[in-house]
């Protein structure tokens, strides 16, 4: 019989997969139980967290393009404290493994709160903090396009906590290794990538743009491409793990993006459209590594280098 | 929700864009009116929401609108075809707030998930009014299934080519205990500060998911920040922030 090992170690947790549904693709997780048990499910990266509540965005705030998809909720969420005091607990109950917190903020001081509480927080493995955000202090500039900036955020996140922190990069740089580094001397224990792409779409029959706020980001199988070059880029750029991230959609799509690097794999746009994504991504991997000779899943990481 | 294989056995015109299609498969998860399924194109990346019209032990039907690429591809699929449908999706209508004598609205898309509202609302004994507001008579639909089911149904039309001419709100004037709403926005609100009874409202917003897990369709209410797709369509009076 051909035994097949799904297993990863992300920063000394080991998951029994690499899959984990992508922030704010998956809610606050104990949602989706009602339609399948998530325990099968690596971890799961949580929906983006603020200091305050949030409604985000005027709507529309969904286009459709061809693969994929453009949104711009705006980090809608109730407020980190909130989401310790009610939702962490309900995801508690039917979730046993560590999730990922995911940390959103405006100035350095408003990531420093939500790690701070978060660290404290025992259903939490690692902290995956968002640096896509405009900084209301720097002109509203996004934290992750400037090496001092993405540095700066880690910098201060990972003096407030002992759990592993995962910075988020934006793909809409110039140079994403020399942002991957700044991060990985400021001290950080891994990276993820990629958020989404900007993008926009404008209806042709009344000339104006699909969403309200004009432009947003660009997700689903169309950016894999960019996802697994980056990724690639990415890895030849640090030493600590990356969760590859950005059009994964089928278990061949999660075995190229841990060749191209990846440790841990999550999966975004698709869950919107097939909610059930996760569950056949894991059901699948074992019958394609066999088909591509693959006993022990960790073993390929990096393999394309 | 529930996901599902579902098998076309009907997909007719009943205007010039306007068709009626009917799939076959497990609709055990439809327990409201009110609630819509979300439709899976080949090639396309979105699911395509559409509210319920009718559904039997066996059958869901659906009345849609050819507006943009996913019904334009609709409207082309033949029976015996296959499509991947989630159902079950939505609150759907409150029925046990009603009243005796409640009317029911519907403003051209609007109107198909009234009929299944309508059915409900009969078999628990009550006298149901039909609105139903179209542009003009060629683009009337479902009038005779309505006529069969409800107890009066009136149709207005903008041009007045049939019925009363005007809006919905230009056939009020009769007594009921409560009011249910489905159409364009311009028309709930009108429906909204005409009606004097209490009453659910249907709104329609360009959704991600169609099941709670992306926020792309939020809105603000008086009870706090919902999701059309998961916490509504349907809003009660009392909570609507226009």
């Amino acid at each position: 019989m051909f035994e097949t090992d799904l297993k990863v170690n992300l920063c000394g947790t080991e998951l029994t997969n690499p899959v984990i549904p992508a922030s704010g693709t998956f809610g606050f997780g104990y949602e989706m139980s009602e339609i399948y048990d998530i325990n099968i499910l690596g971890s799961i990266a949580l929906k983006g967290t603020t200091k305050e509540a949030r409604f985000g965005n005027p709507t529309p705030r969904i286009a459709e393009c061809r693969e994929g998809m453009i949104n711009s909720v705006g980090l809608q969420n109730p407020g980190v404290h909130e989401v310790i005091n009610e939702e962490l607990p309900k995801l508690k109950k039917v979730f046993s493994k560590k999730a990922v917190a995911n940390i959103s903020g405006f100035s350095v001081d408003e990531y420093v709160y939500c790690s701070r509480l978060f660290d404290k927080e025992d259903s939490i493995g690692w902290l995956e903090i968002n640096i896509s955000c405009p900084n209301v202090h720097d002109g509203g500039m996004s934290f992750g396009v400037s090496e001092s900036s993405a540095a700066e955020v880690t910098k201060a996140v990972k003096s407030v906590t002992s759990k592993p922190v995962f910075v988020k990069l934006s793909p809409n740089v110039t140079d994403i290794a020399s942002i991957a580094r700044a991060c990985e001397q400021s001290g950080a224990d891994g990276i993820s990538l990629i958020n989404t792409l900007m993008g926009m779409r404008i209806d042709i029959k009344t000339g104006k743009p699909v969403i309200a706020n004009k432009m947003g980001g660009f997700s689903g199988r169309a950016i894999k491409p960019v996802a697994v070059r980056m990724v690639y880029q990415v890895y030849e750029a640090v030493k600590i793990p990356i969760i590859g991230m950005g059009g994964v959609a089928t278990a061949e799509d999660v075995i190229e993006m841990m060749m191209a690097g990846a440790t841990a794999v999550q999966v975004g746009a698709e869950n919107l459209v097939n909610p059930y994504a996760c569950k056949q991504i894991i059901e699948d991997l074992p019958k394609v590594m066999k088909k591509y000779g693959i006993t022990k899943l960790s073993d390929i990481i990096g393999r394309a280098h | 929700m529930k996901q599902g294989i579902f098998e076309i056995t009907e997909n007719s015109a009943l205007t010039e864009n306007v068709l009626k299609m009917t799939l076959s498969g497990d609709v055990s998860e439809i327990k409201k009116s009110g609630q819509f399924i979300n439709i899976s194109i080949e090639g396309l990346f979105l699911r395509r929401p559409i509210s319920v019209y009718d559904k039997t032990d066996k059958t869901v039907t659906v009345i849609y609108k050819v507006v943009g690429e996913g019904t334009e591809r609709m409207s082309k699929m033949k029976p015996g075809d296959k499509l991947d449908v989630l159902t079950g999706l939505g609150n759907g209508f409150d029925t046990s707030l009603s009243g005796d004598k409640p009317v029911v609205i519907g403003g051209g898309v609007g109107v198909p998930p009234m009929y299944l509202l309508a059915k409900e609302l009969k078999s628990e004994g009550k006298q149901v009014t039909a609105i139903l507001g179209f542009n003009r008579e060629s683009e009337i639909f479902a009038r005779e299934e309505f006529e069969k089911i409800c107890d009066k149904v009136i149709i207005t039309t903008v041009d007045g080519s049939c019925g009363v001419k005007g809006f919905v709100t230009d056939a009020l004037g009769f007594d009921y205990t409560y009011t249910y709403c489905c159409g364009p926005e311009a028309m709930l609100k009108a429906v909204y500060n005409k009606t004097v009874t209490s009453g659910q409202y249907s709104f329609e917003e360009r959704m991600g998911c169609g099941f709670g897990a992306c926020m792309g369709c939020s809105c603000k209410t008086k009870y706090g920040n919902k999701r059309i797709c998961k916490d509504g369509p349907v809003l009660v009076k009392e909570e609507i922030i226009w």
